[in-house]
């Protein structure tokens, strides 16, 4: 066998045309991975992982809302030094740092610097979202919202395919809708392991204690319709 | 003539035997030897665990109190085992719970271990006593829940590194109120908060208590509370140290660190106030490990805490302590054996503190017990490097991580292959090294040659052709484990030298040039290894032979061809071409 051939596979670069060559097969190829995220959105950070798989890197970058965001808000995880200097190629598991420890730095150098975006915004609070009956969870940053809306937009869009409509939850009259038990709620788990309507507590604090999110359907959460209806009428 | 030497007597010998070399040896002499050996082991460690089944395992050591098992190749660590690929331990405590219902020890690194496993574990074996799960994931702190509740007599539990899926911190609360067998608890890669009142009586129950790894979640006001309820302490690890800066605080800090005389480790530092690394002061003096590894404190403040640590022999540390910092550590840490240095930015282009390859050379020069090294740092030279072989010719483990992958020496622009030469030519009694920078064949040739007792070496990016991985695997003698990512080594050395890899425990290969044919040809060649293509662009027939397959992991087997392999795990053989079809 010849090795000189091989060695047209330019083995020591990972740019991403050099993988295209490699693999032309790549289009049809079936792979696992979220929808949309060929590594073309990503931005700043061009994750070469050209088998689809997510690094580490590459789920921390992910903007799991799809759709709706804005691409200023990529600012959350890097540090101000990166925007002075070219994006750079990464390579998968180099360098050699466990994925551990990426977390925990990432998290604790956003928190000591003084970042004049929005509050909070450093580190990742990623959480589970299931859904009734639909076949697979999906994961958030809470990190990435402001709001309760702008929540419930992203996960609106992320389960369209499985919804009817997200209940709008400010909404008295789409309260009343929820009760035939056409629409779904999310409810969410606190740190306490209670379960929880999502939208009770100030945004904030909900991204702090929130482990999980379970968007139930109406039938299930007639026990916590009541509180809602409470809450929507102090509101109006 | 023939007189018999009575089974106890050689049974009493045996049992002052604790090395597997020697008891592996001891075997050998002849079957009555092999067969009084196999009855007394009581210890066993399986560096693969497809290596062997259980039930070979099982079939020879009949009594066995303790077992370590080793799961997925090391570079799993850094993402490049895909998901699913293996290591799965219920198998082996579904077998050892029939067979070794007095099981008291289960060490595991990088295996797949459920909540099912965990529960199996605390109901099976009475006597357990220790539990360390090094790396390891796919269970819950329900699974844990389950060992708090269920063994009595535990003595360590220990999550090391593992990734848990964190329900909530209720797990802890498992621990019966009458459970006072703990020795060491490290839950230090937890996320939940467990519950604190829970916490301090578990520690003011457990007198033995020697080893308390806490998880961020624990704030330093409480640290006082626990240290005053386990003075016995030997090793310590906070949780987030950090709290608006309070005197009242400092002070209960203060006075708890100093009841404790027996501390010789700390760690945790998590969200580090500099403010409060003072009030360990009192106890620096007896330190001999610090893990400040996720301290995110600057040079300055590492110099002051380290001077206080004079008898320091371990310390890992991020790249905040720079190379001032590092000259600090070499004059005043003279009995320093280990030492790792982490990046503090390892993704951003330029570097963000002051550490180059001169720290290093001064904690060569200073340290003269230096033997163990990781260190991540954006330059290297030859210069550097041979100037640290020479100081330091007792190194056993060198790794160097130069950020920038194929970087040469900054100062000549060369390949680094005299300055790693040099490092295998003084280090005899180098038993691991990882390589980076700019390296061509000819570094191959030097460790070929010169690393007798090297068992594991890494490499990246390196090389330029077959002769590279000829050099290695015809040279080095006692190497076990090779792991080479991204280098330009095909089939011609592979297959040269495929004789060479029964003398090891494991090869990996990834984003290499070996091609679907020689991988082929390899697994026909030598049926006493598992020859293993891993491939997620679906099964190699489908491309042609001489394509090269993305990895390529093969090792050393009693247990034949994994029955358990994802579907983007071939194995080659000489049933491979007929499985395929």
């Amino acid at each position: 066998m010849e090795v000189g051939v091989m060695k047209m596979v330019n083995m020591l670069s990972h740019e991403a045309q050099g993988k295209k060559e490699k693999l032309d097969l790549k289009e049809t190829e079936l792979r696992l991975g979220l929808p949309g995220t060929d590594g073309e959105i990503m931005g700043k950070n061009l994750i070469m992982n050209y088998n689809g798989k997510r690094g580490y890197q590459e789920t921390v970058d992910l903007k799991l809302n799809l759709s709706g965001m804005d691409q200023t808000d990529h600012h959350k995880e890097k540090n101000l030094q990166k925007e002075k200097t070219p994006a750079k190629a990464q390579v998968v598991g180099w360098p050699p740092v466990r994925s551990f420890r990426k977390n925990v730095m990432a998290v604790q150098k956003n928190g000591s610097e003084e970042t004049t975006d929005k509050a909070g915004m450093g580190g990742a609070t990623f959480v589970k979202v299931s859904m009734d009956g639909a076949p697979y969870l999906r994961k958030v940053d809470l990190k990435m919202y402001t709001s309760y809306q702008e929540l419930f937009d992203a996960l609106g869009k992320m389960f369209s395919s499985f919804t009817i409509g997200m209940i709008d939850f400010m909404n008295e009259s789409k309260l009343m809708d929820l009760l035939n038990g056409s629409e779904y709620v999310p409810t969410y788990e606190d740190k306490d392991g209670d379960w929880m309507l999502v939208g009770d507590v100030p945004w904030k604090m909900f991204v702090e204690s929130c482990k999980r999110l379970r968007i139930m359907k109406g039938t299930e959460a007639i026990g916590l319709a009541p509180r809602a209806m409470e809450k929507c009428k102090n509101r109006s | 003539m023939a007189y018999s030497f009575p089974e106890e007597v050689l049974e009493y010998v045996f049992a002052f035997l604790s090395s597997d070399k020697d008891r592996n040896a001891v075997s050998l002499v002849c079957k009555s030897w092999y067969e009084i050996e196999r009855w007394c082991r009581r210890r066993i460690f399986i560096g693969n665990c497809y290596a062997v089944s259980p039930q070979i395992v099982i079939r020879r050591f009949p009594e066995v109190s303790a077992v370590k098992i080793k799961g997925k190749p090391h570079f799993a660590d850094f993402n490049l085992v895909p998901e699913g690929w293996g290591a799965y331990l219920y198998p082996w405590i579904s077998a050892m719970a029939r067979s070794y219902p007095w099981l008291e020890e289960i060490k595991l690194k990088r295996m797949v271990v459920t909540d099912e496993s965990l529960e199996l574990i605390s109901k099976s074996f009475k006597n357990f006593k220790v539990l360390v799960l090094s790396s390891c994931e796919g269970f819950t702190t329900d699974g844990l829940a389950s060992i708090a509740a269920n063994c009595r007599n535990l003595r360590e539990l220990d999550l090391k590194e593992s990734e848990v899926e964190d329900l909530s911190g209720h797990w802890l609360s498992h621990f019966p109120d009458n459970f006072t067998s703990l020795v060491s608890l490290n839950m230090s890669c937890l996320g939940s908060e467990v519950s604190f009142s829970a916490l301090e009586r578990l520690v003011s129950r457990c007198p033995n208590l020697k080893t308390l790894r806490l998880n961020r979640a624990v704030p330093v006001e409480k640290l006082p509370s626990l240290l005053r309820r386990a003075p016995q302490l030997v090793e310590f690890g906070t949780g987030a140290y950090s709290a608006e800066i309070r005197t009242d605080i400092f002070s209960n800090l203060v006075e708890a660190f100093s009841g404790c005389k027996h501390l010789k480790s700390l760690s945790g530092f998590w969200d580090v106030v500099p403010a409060y690394l003072p009030a360990m002061y009192n106890v620096c003096s007896r330190i001999t490990s610090l893990n400040l590894s996720y301290a995110t404190v600057q040079s300055p403040d590492l110099v002051e805490l380290i001077s206080q640590c004079p008898n320091l022999k371990c310390l890992w540390v991020l790249d905040y302590i720079e190379d001032a910092g590092l000259k600090a550590l070499s004059s005043y840490c003279k009995d320093l054996q280990e030492l790792r240095v982490f990046p503090s930015d390892p993704y951003g282009a330029e570097p963000n503190v002051s550490l180059t390859e001169q720290g290093l050379v001064t904690v060569s020069a200073g340290c003269p017990k230096l033997q163990s090294v990781l260190y991540f740092c954006r330059q290297m030279s030859n210069a550097a490097l041979i100037a640290i072989a020479r100081n330091r010719p007792n190194l056993i483990r060198f790794r160097l991580c130069i950020i920038e992958p194929q970087a040469p020496d900054y100062l000549t622009l060369e390949p680094l292959d005299t300055g790693f030469g040099a490092i295998v030519e003084h280090c005899k009694q180098l038993r691991r090294l990882s390589l980076s920078g700019l390296l061509t064949d000819r570094v191959f040739e030097y460790i070929g040659t010169h690393a007798e007792k090297l068992e594991m070496l890494s490499i990246a990016f390196a090389g330029d052709s077959d002769l590279g991985l000829h050099y290695v695997l015809s040279g080095c003698e006692s190497l076990r484990k090779l792991e080479i990512r991204d280098c330009p080594f095909g089939d011609k050395a592979l297959l040269a030298n495929a004789a060479k890899l029964e003398t090891m425990r494991s090869l990996w290969m990834s984003s290499c040039s070996v091609s679907y044919g020689a991988c082929k040809l390899l697994g026909q060649k030598m049926p006493r290894l598992n020859v293993e293509v891993i491939d997620e662009r679906g099964p190699p027939d489908s491309r042609p032979e001489t394509c090269p397959v993305e990895k390529l992991y093969v090792y050393r087997t009693v247990a034949g061809p994994r029955v358990d392999k994802p579907d983007f795990v071939w194995t080659m053989d000489e049933d491979a071409a007929l499985r395929l079809s």
